[in-house]
């Protein structure tokens, strides 16, 4: 009989750690504000149609950087968990704060159990009626909860790209003055011009579902600036 | 849905809302044994509904009355609801049922759209609703039908689509309006002696509240406006603008239109 190799599980830890934080890295920024109008959702993304940032349910976005079908079944498990509770309870019985919170319990759970842990960063966004009430949440691969006020950012710049936006986030800036801002701290955390924008928003006023796309015309100036 | 953990591990079933409810053990059941139903028991029916086409979208009415046997159980009932932002759906026969079919027909639509990205097309929804009314065939066998009536339009063209089912879980697209529940044979007589392809939507409103009055005259279960209770239809259209729910001060209106003309 041989014996299982034994591994400290400090090194298992580290191991891990530096396995996912290397494939995250590879993985463009997302950055997310409270804004007057709501809360905004940028990331770079050439592709138009895979995209990064998703509904989830009436006031709660999504957003994941890292490998694809990773934070795409992370996506499609959180709305079927939020689909899911809102038609066994009610609607308003959705929140970030249960939904985050189930996030990071899997990926915790993956993390240490699972053949590989997931190289994903997300994101979880709650737009309230007033700005005091909106919700940033950040679940980084090994299941670590961060809870963010005012502005956040995931993927390989995010902690350049957080502390960026931090020196030129001030009281609650409207949609326009967050674009223009949020696309200078990433022109210049990457130091190169963006390839492509893909910009959400989470409105504050507004029909129950609140998550829309912004449109090309929304997104034109910052991309042309 | 075991505690806190999301559903990654659980069987994957697709887009479909009801499969995902069904593979958690969730999903609505009635199930009756092979006794027949007393006969004192009566759950409340949802009567007449109906749905036009005109020119430019369609327009769906339902009265506010749902009867057990000879007893008036609800006045103020809803039975007609946004199926999402470019549809509508109503429901007649046992309301119980049928607001729960509803429920979950809306749920199974904004989850598809959600987890693919992109809305499902007209025709799309109308056979997902067949599908659902034809597993409540059980339920119809023992008395508890459900009959449903869907509208809508296809946001790229903005022609307006009315369709109709039976309690088997057939679906007909109609050309012109459709009708369903207890007093849907008087309102489809006075539509098929007024209806024209071109009303405009004021035209379209009074003629579907007027041929909700119709119904209301002959059939005892439907439940005309009643002005001294402040009783109205729920009127809704759908256009390329989307689902709009008619203001009150219209839906008053017309009814009281309707009233005048309607012998």
């Amino acid at each position: 009989m041989t014996l299982p190799f034994y591994v400290a599980p400090e090194q298992l830890v580290k191991d891990r750690a530096e396995y996912a934080r290397k494939g995250i890295a590879r993985g463009r920024s997302i950055a997310a504000l409270e804004v007057r109008e709501g809360v905004l959702l940028l990331a770079e993304n050439p592709s138009r149609t895979l995209t990064k940032t998703s509904e989830i349910y009436d006031r709660i976005a999504f957003a994941g950087v890292g490998k694809y079908n990773e934070f795409e079944s992370l996506r499609v498990a959180g709305i079927r968990y939020a689909d899911v509770k809102g038609y066994q309870y009610g609607r308003r019985d959705v929140t970030a704060k249960s939904l985050a919170s189930a996030f990071s319990q899997t990926l915790g759970n993956i993390f240490v159990q699972g053949p590989k842990p997931f190289e994903v960063e997300v994101l979880v966004a709650e737009v309230g009626r007033t700005v005091a009430e909106d919700r940033l949440f950040k679940v980084t691969y090994d299941g670590t909860l961060y809870d963010k006020r005012g502005y956040t950012a995931i993927g390989g710049q995010a902690d350049e790209l957080s502390d960026r936006l931090g020196e030129d986030y001030e009281g609650t800036p409207g949609l326009a003055e967050a674009l223009a801002l949020t696309a200078n701290a990433f022109r210049e955390v990457e130091g190169r011009a963006i390839h492509g924008w893909e910009g959400a928003l989470l409105a504050r006023e507004g029909p129950p579902r609140r998550f829309r796309r912004l449109t090309k015309e929304e997104l034109g100036e910052i991309a042309t600036s | 849905m075991t505690g806190s953990l999301l559903p990654l591990g659980e069987p994957m079933p697709g887009a479909s809302f009801t499969e995902l409810i069904r593979s958690l053990d969730l999903a609505p059941e009635w199930t009756l044994g092979t006794d027949a139903v007393p006969p004192s028991f009566h759950p409340p029916d949802a009567t007449t509904v109906l749905a036009l086409r005109y020119d430019g979208g369609v327009v769906m009415v339902g009265d506010r009355q749902a009867t057990a046997g000879y007893d008036i159980a609800h006045r103020y009932i809803q039975k007609v609801f946004a199926a999402d932002s470019y549809s509508a759906v109503a429901i007649s026969g046992t309301a119980g049922l049928g607001v729960e079919l509803i429920r979950l027909f809306q749920t199974e639509l904004e989850h598809y759209e959600k987890l693919e990205g992109v809305r499902l097309s007209l025709d799309g929804k109308a056979t997902y609703l067949a599908r659902m009314v034809r597993s409540q065939l059980p339920m119809a066998l023992q008395g508890f039908v459900v009959v449903p009536l869907f509208c809508g339009i296809e946001p790229e063209n903005g022609t307006g689509h009315v369709f109709t089912f039976d309690a088997v879980g057939g679906r007909y697209e109609e050309r012109d309006f459709g009708a369903a529940g207890s007093g849907s044979r008087e309102a489809r007589a006075y539509l098929r002696t007024v209806y024209s392809p071109e009303f405009d939507r004021t035209a379209a409103i009074d003629h579907s509240v007027a041929a909700l009055v119709a119904a209301a005259g002959q059939d005892l279960a439907t439940g005309g406006p009643d002005l001294r209770r402040g009783i109205y239809p729920n009127v809704v259209t759908v256009t390329t603008e989307g689902l709009q729910e008619v203001d009150h001060a219209s839906v008053v209106a017309a009814a009281e239109r309707a009233l005048e003309v309607v012998r």
